[in-house]
C-alpha cells in the first residue's frame, strides 16, 4: 500500500503549532510508515504537490500571499485540517483587525521610527484588510482548536485520518488550550 | 397538613421524559439543578437575581411555540420540559458564537484563558469555529482603577457585574449604556472606574464576571481564577428568616 501523501503550511502564526507538531518525538517515526511528508516547512520541497491527501495549515489569512497560498493548497488537498487559534480563529494576528490596516503601518513604521521611515513595499506581500481565519476564506475539512494544539491532538488527528475517519476533537481541545 | 406544603404549591412536571416533583415558586432552572440536569448558562448565577439575558438557557415547553428561558420561567403543574433537543442545540451554538463574533476574544492571550465561562460554553456548546463574521469592533480598555481591569473586548453583557454592584455590594457603581450590539457596561455615568465616587473596589463585580473583561492587576495569562464562594453565602446570610 502506497503512503499517504501529507503537507503542512505556515500562514501568519507564530510556527508554534509546527513546533507542537514536531513534539510528537519518536510518535513521528511511527507516522512515517504510514505517510510521507510531501511539502512543509520543515522540509525542503519548493512546489506544492498536485495530489496531497491531508495538509494541516497553521495560521490565519493576514496577507495577499497567504490568500495566493491557501487558494492553491485547497484546490489540491483531499482533507484541509486548520490546525490552531490562528487558523480557527484569527487569533493574535487577528487583533489588528480593531485597528485598521493605515493606522498600523503609521504606528509601526513612522511613528516608532527615525531612520528612512516608509511603509513596506515591493518585495513583501501586501497585508489584507481583515485578517480571516481559514474557513471563513475556503472551507476547511477539520478544525482544531488550540494554541498550540498539544502533540498528543496532532497525533490524535493524524492518525485518525490516516485511518481514514474524521477526528471527533470535542473533547480534546479547545481555544487557547 | 402543614400549611407550606398544600397541593396547589406542589406540582409535578416532566423534564427529558423523566417526572419530578418541583415547588411553584421553583423555576425550570433550578428544578433541573436539582434533577443532576446541567442546563447552560451565562448571564445566570447562583446568589444574584436571573434576567433571562443571555437566552443559552432557553428549552422548549410543550404547547409553547416560543422558546422559555430556563432561568425566570416558573415551573407549572403537568408541564413537559425538553432541555437538550438539537433545535435547543443549534440555538445555543449560534448564541455562543455571536458572543465570541461581537467582541475581540482572543483565549490564547487572556487572563482567564482555562478559567473562563464563555471558553467552556465553546465545548459544552460544541461550537469548534465562529462562522459568522467577527464584528472586531474598537474597544478603549481602562486600567485606571488602581487594582482592577476592564477590558470590554472580553466582555459578554451578562451584566452580572452590574446585578453584584447592585443587589449585593450595594454601590450601583456598574451599569449599562446604548443599545443592541453597542451595549457597553459603564462605571458611574461613563467616568472612567478609577474617578468613580461610588466605587468601594471591593472586587466583587471581578470575581463574578465569567470571562476576562473584569480582572485583578498583576495577573499574566490564564492566571485570573476567579472566587465566587462568596456570593451565595452572601444571599443566604441577608435573607430574611421566615
Amino acid at each position: 500500500m502506497s503512503k499517504a501523501k501529507v503537507a503542512t503550511i505556515w500562514l501568519d502564526g507564530c510556527s508554534g503549532c509546527h513546533m507542537s507538531f514536531l513534539d510528537l518525538d519518536e510518535r513521528l517515526i511511527e507516522l512515517s510508515e504510514k505517510m510521507d511528508l510531501v511539502y512543509s516547512p520543515l522540509v525542503d520541497f519548493k512546489e506544492f504537490p498536485e495530489d496531497v491527501d491531508v495538509t494541516l495549515v497553521e495560521g490565519s489569512v493576514s496577507n495577499e500571499g497567504d490568500l495566493h497560498k491557501i487558494l492553491q493548497v485547497r484546490e489540491r488537498s483531499r482533507i484541509l485540517v486548520s490546525l490552531g487559534d490562528c487558523a480557527v480563529t484569527g487569533n493574535v494576528p487577528g487583533m489588528r483587525n480593531a485597528i485598521g490596516v493605515e493606522p498600523l503601518f503609521t504606528r509601526a513604521y513612522n511613528q516608532n521610527v527615525t531612520l528612512h521611515p516608509q511603509k513596506p513595499h515591493g518585495a513583501v506581500p501586501a497585508l489584507l484588510d481583515t485578517v480571516k481565519p481559514v474557513h471563513q476564506v475556503v472551507p476547511v475539512d477539520v478544525i482544531v482548536a488550540g494554541c498550540p494544539p498539544s502533540a498528543s491532538t496532532i497525533y490524535y488527528v493524524v492518525s485518525e485520518l490516516l485511518a481514514g475517519r474524521l477526528p471527533e476533537l470535542e473533547t480534546h481541545t479547545r481555544f487557547g488550550a | 397538613m402543614p400549611e407550606t406544603l398544600t397541593s396547589s404549591e406542589v406540582v409535578t412536571l416532566t423534564i427529558n421524559g423523566q417526572e419530578v416533583s418541583a415547588r411553584t415558586d421553583e423555576t425550570i432552572m433550578e428544578v433541573a439543578e436539582e434533577q443532576g440536569i446541567r442546563i447552560p448558562a451565562l448571564c445566570h448565577i447562583s446568589g444574584l437575581s436571573d434576567i433571562g439575558a443571555c437566552r443559552l438557557c432557553v428549552v422548549e415547553i410543550q404547547g409553547s411555540p416560543k422558546l422559555q428561558p430556563a432561568c425566570v420561567t416558573r415551573v407549572s403543574e403537568g408541564m413537559t420540559v425538553s432541555t437538550h433537543t438539537d433545535r435547543l442545540r443549534a440555538h445555543r451554538r449560534t448564541i455562543v458564537e455571536m458572543l465570541f463574533a461581537e467582541r475581540n476574544h482572543v483565549c490564547s492571550v487572556c487572563v482567564s484563558n482555562g478559567h473562563c465561562d464563555l471558553q467552556n460554553l465553546a465545548v459544552e456548546c460544541g461550537m469548534q469555529e465562529v462562522t459568522l463574521p467577527y464584528l472586531a469592533p474598537k474597544l478603549q480598555v481602562d486600567a485606571s482603577h488602581k487594582r482592577f481591569v476592564m477590558d470590554p473586548n472580553r466582555c459578554v453583557m451578562c451584566t452580572r457585574c452590574v446585578r453584584v454592584c447592585d443587589e449585593i455590594e450595594g454601590a450601583h457603581t456598574w451599569d449599562i449604556m446604548g443599545r443592541g450590539v453597542d451595549s457597553r457596561v459603564i462605571t458611574d455615568l461613563g467616568k472612567p472606574w478609577g474617578e468613580s465616587d461610588t466605587c468601594t473596589s471591593c472586587g466583587k463585580c471581578v470575581q463574578v464576571c465569567p470571562t476576562g473583561a473584569l480582572f485583578e492587576k498583576g495577573v499574566s495569562v490564564a492566571e485570573m481564577t476567579k472566587r465566587r464562594q462568596f456570593l451565595p453565602y452572601l444571599k443566604t446570610m441577608r435573607e430574611v428568616p421566615k
